[in-house]
């Protein structure tokens, strides 16, 4: 090989690496080992691979959810729990009137938006108040909602014997059972085996139709006015564009794709969580999107999507494969945290030297 | 700009409502509280003694803590919830000497040293990395805290029995990895509380005239050594380093000018929080006698910056009196709101639910108000 070609190897590598980045890297890394051993212990690769993919769905929306904050320049949208709750609300109403299958999720999906379109309003004007601190103020005003929403599980008016603690019969139960209205309606649809691989085709399909509409509605003009205010906003004041309206339209966005997001999971998991189980809700899709590759000032649809794809993989595949090799010891817990909180640490302390 | 807004802050307080309404702007916050609480303790109908015997106990327990979160405010770190990290260098500290078996105050005296230099790195390195993170040091200090414990469970959980060799059937799980989720701390239970009962046990029950007084018990050292702290506090804002923090704390740019290394006095401000977060929760794991290895630490940084927010400090200001009537109202409210939730809708649950929306709350609430005054003052 002449020196020439050697150089442009090297040059090349070093573009990979540089658009790549070092965090993704080693995850990408930590991937493919984990991959390797699972190979090597002789584990069923396809369980692997279909788990992997159902998260990879469950979890798209939720990740999806992070990116008009980031666009507009809000941040990372630690309320994200604001939206979630929401989406749970819609949940228990639908199941509340006993509707199954699509019509059930309609419902929920219908009860939720205009909950979520309301209250991401409100969040939103909190989080113009209060410029710079954003993240804070959100991370607190969505732990305070969970917090505040498990006295209303407890007290709210619902009545179907399904839901409600069976003893004592007060209060919903933390955790409710899809399994007789919408558990798994999307993951069903046209749902196909490849190679023992289930495919829930549906679930993908309800995604990919989300993540194509964010990917348009950036590129129309509402998008490119939002993605300028959150670029530069003394620009973006200059030429005209409602700088406070794009950054609600951004929080009230992010907020309804969480609603939404939560649904989809919950249906895929076959469960609705309530009480304190949305209280960590923004944390893994936080993680997620800035292990894609997002930052405070630039995230696309291909970081909501890499980021999705490496996170829940590892996620997915580390319980297993480490039970596997250390009997018992189960780090994968251990790893989610160190990396996502890791991973949001990165961002935070980097922002500032672009 | 920023000049004009702390005349026009100053300028009433100055003119002739000085009493009632100097009080009332300044101590809204805990007199707000002290409202629920004394609705609360009415809608229980709790016996005071039982109240007051309550709320001795957890003040001992928690305001060591809640006052190292002082020094950091006053750099500009703003609330310190990065305590977590301290915590878990104390309890580090603890699991050394729980293991070598060294008990009383001895023990706890150890630990209190051994907890300092493993705080002093890891609070260097919190402020190594709150320096790259200027202007968003709380929420990058919260999520450090989540990463810390991690760390915690990768070195406890994983590492002890593998790596770093360790054989102790009491402390060690069954399989001889990992530490076991409970430690019970029969040796170094009340050492220090209690460290003072040759003199005087801090037992109150007596009675004057018809109302009865007691049983109480005053943990008598503990309360002392808080008061020390509280001096040693006050005495360092007012040394050359206190003063070089509170103007690193008023504007980092001017305190640069001065010739003050802006990043060195934050460290250093980090570090002391680190080392005295570490004491309080030797000081809490010894009144509470047991020690939950994984969980211990989680709730300690809401629970002390929800504490000095109830007492009426901000982000940018935080008193010796904002930690103390913070951490007196915010307990008073934690032993009240379950019996008053069970009394209300006759669910205990709901009080529960209400204390931790109330923590929770509490933050969202002060931390929105400042930032929302903060840009008011900005704006002007």
């Amino acid at each position: 090989m002449s020196d020439e070609s050697k150089a442009d190897v090297r040059q090349y590598v070093r573009n990979a690496y540089e658009q790549l980045g070092l965090p993704r890297l080693i995850i990408i890394i930590f991937l493919l080992s984990l991959f390797a051993v699972a190979v090597i212990m002789r584990m069923d690769l396809a369980i692997l691979v279909k788990d992997s993919i159902t998260r990879i769905g469950m979890n798209g929306i939720l990740v999806l959810a992070m990116l008009p904050t980031l666009a507009c320049g809000v941040g990372l949208n630690f309320g994200l729990p604001v939206g979630v709750i929401a989406g749970l609300v819609g949940a228990v109403t639908s199941m509340n009137w006993g509707l199954k299958g699509f019509a059930g999720f309609a419902a929920a999906t219908a009860i939720a938006i205009p909950l979520a379109v309301i209250a991401g309003y409100l969040y939103a004007m909190l989080l113009e108040r209060v410029q710079g601190q954003e993240m804070m103020v959100g991370t607190y005003v969505g732990f305070s909602l969970v917090s505040g929403m498990c006295m209303f599980w407890l007290l709210a008016p619902y009545r179907n014997p399904a839901m409600i603690f069976a003893l004592g019969g007060k209060g919903l139960r933390t955790t409710i059972t899809l399994d007789r209205t919408f558990g798994k309606v999307l993951n069903d649809f046209l749902g196909f085996s490849i190679l023992d691989v289930y495919i829930p085709t549906g679930l993908l399909l309800f995604m990919g139709v989300f993540y194509v509409a964010i990917a348009l509605f950036f590129k129309s003009k509402a998008g490119l006015a939002m993605r300028t205010v959150g670029s530069n906003p003394m620009y973006a004041r200059s030429s005209g564009i409602n700088v406070q309206g794009m950054r609600t339209l951004g929080v009230i966005l992010s907020t309804v794709l969480a609603a939404i997001g939560i649904l989809v999971y919950s249906q895929s998991y076959g469960f609705v969580q309530l009480y304190t189980a949305p209280l960590t809700a923004a944390f893994p899709a936080v993680a997620s999107v800035l292990i894609g590759g997002a930052s405070l000032r630039k995230a696309t649809i291909g970081h909501a999507l890499l980021g999705t794809v490496l996170f829940h993989t590892l996620l997915t595949i580390a319980l297993p494969v480490t039970q596997t090799v250390l009997q018992g010891a189960d780090i994968s817990e251990i790893a989610r945290m160190i990396m996502s909180n890791g991973m949001i640490i990165y961002a935070l302390t980097r922002a500032e030297r672009r | 700009m920023s000049e004009q807004s702390t005349a026009q802050v100053e300028t009433p307080a100055r003119g002739l409502g000085v009493g009632i309404s100097s009080i009332l702007r300044n101590w809204s916050v805990p007199i707000f509280f002290l409202v629920i609480s004394i609705a609360g303790i009415a809608a229980a109908r709790l016996d005071i003694n039982y109240l007051i015997n309550e709320v001795v106990g957890r003040f001992g327990r928690n305001a060591f803590l809640v006052i190292s979160l002082i020094i950091p405010v006053m750099a500009g770190l703003g609330l310190n919830f990065g305590i977590v990290i301290g915590a878990m260098a104390g309890q580090t500290a603890l699991v050394i000497v729980t293991h070598y078996r060294i008990d009383g105050l001895a023990g706890f005296m150890l630990a209190a040293v051994i907890s300092v230099p493993i705080a002093m790195m890891l609070g260097w390195l919190v402020g190594r990395t709150l320096n790259q993170a200027k202007g968003r040091e709380m929420v990058t200090s919260m999520i450090m805290g989540f990463f810390a414990n991690g760390i915690y469970q990768l070195v406890f959980l994983v590492l002890l029995g593998t790596l770093i060799p360790m054989k102790d059937p009491v402390l060690i799980l069954g399989s001889g990895i990992g530490l076991r989720n409970t430690i019970d701390l029969i040796g170094l239970s009340y050492s220090l509380d209690r460290a003072m009962d040759w003199l005087w046990n801090g037992f109150v029950f007596t009675s004057i005239g018809a109302t009865r007084l007691g049983p109480w018990r005053f943990p008598i050292c503990t309360l002392l050594v808080i008061g020390i702290l509280c001096v040693v506090t006050t005495f360092i804002t007012r040394t050359k380093l206190g003063q070089e923090m509170r103007a690193v704390g008023q504007d980092m740019h001017i305190a640069q000018v001065a010739g003050i290394n802006v990043d060195r006095t934050r460290i250093i401000a980090t570090m002391m929080s680190t080392v005295l977060a570490a004491w309080g929760q030797l000081i809490f794991l010894q009144n509470i006698g047991t020690f939950n290895t994984y969980s211990s630490h989680e709730q300690v940084g809401m629970f002390s910056v929800a504490a000095i927010l109830v007492g009426g400090a901000t982000t940018r200001r935080a008193t010796i009196w904002n930690a103390i009537v913070g951490t007196l109202l915010f307990h008073t409210l934690f032993v009240v709101s379950p019996l008053a939730g069970q009394r209300l809708f006759g669910v205990s649950q709901v009080g529960e639910y209400f204390r931790s929306f109330l923590a929770y709350g509490v933050i969202a609430v002060a931390l929105a108000l400042h930032a929302w005054q903060g840009r008011a003052g900005k704006s002007k």
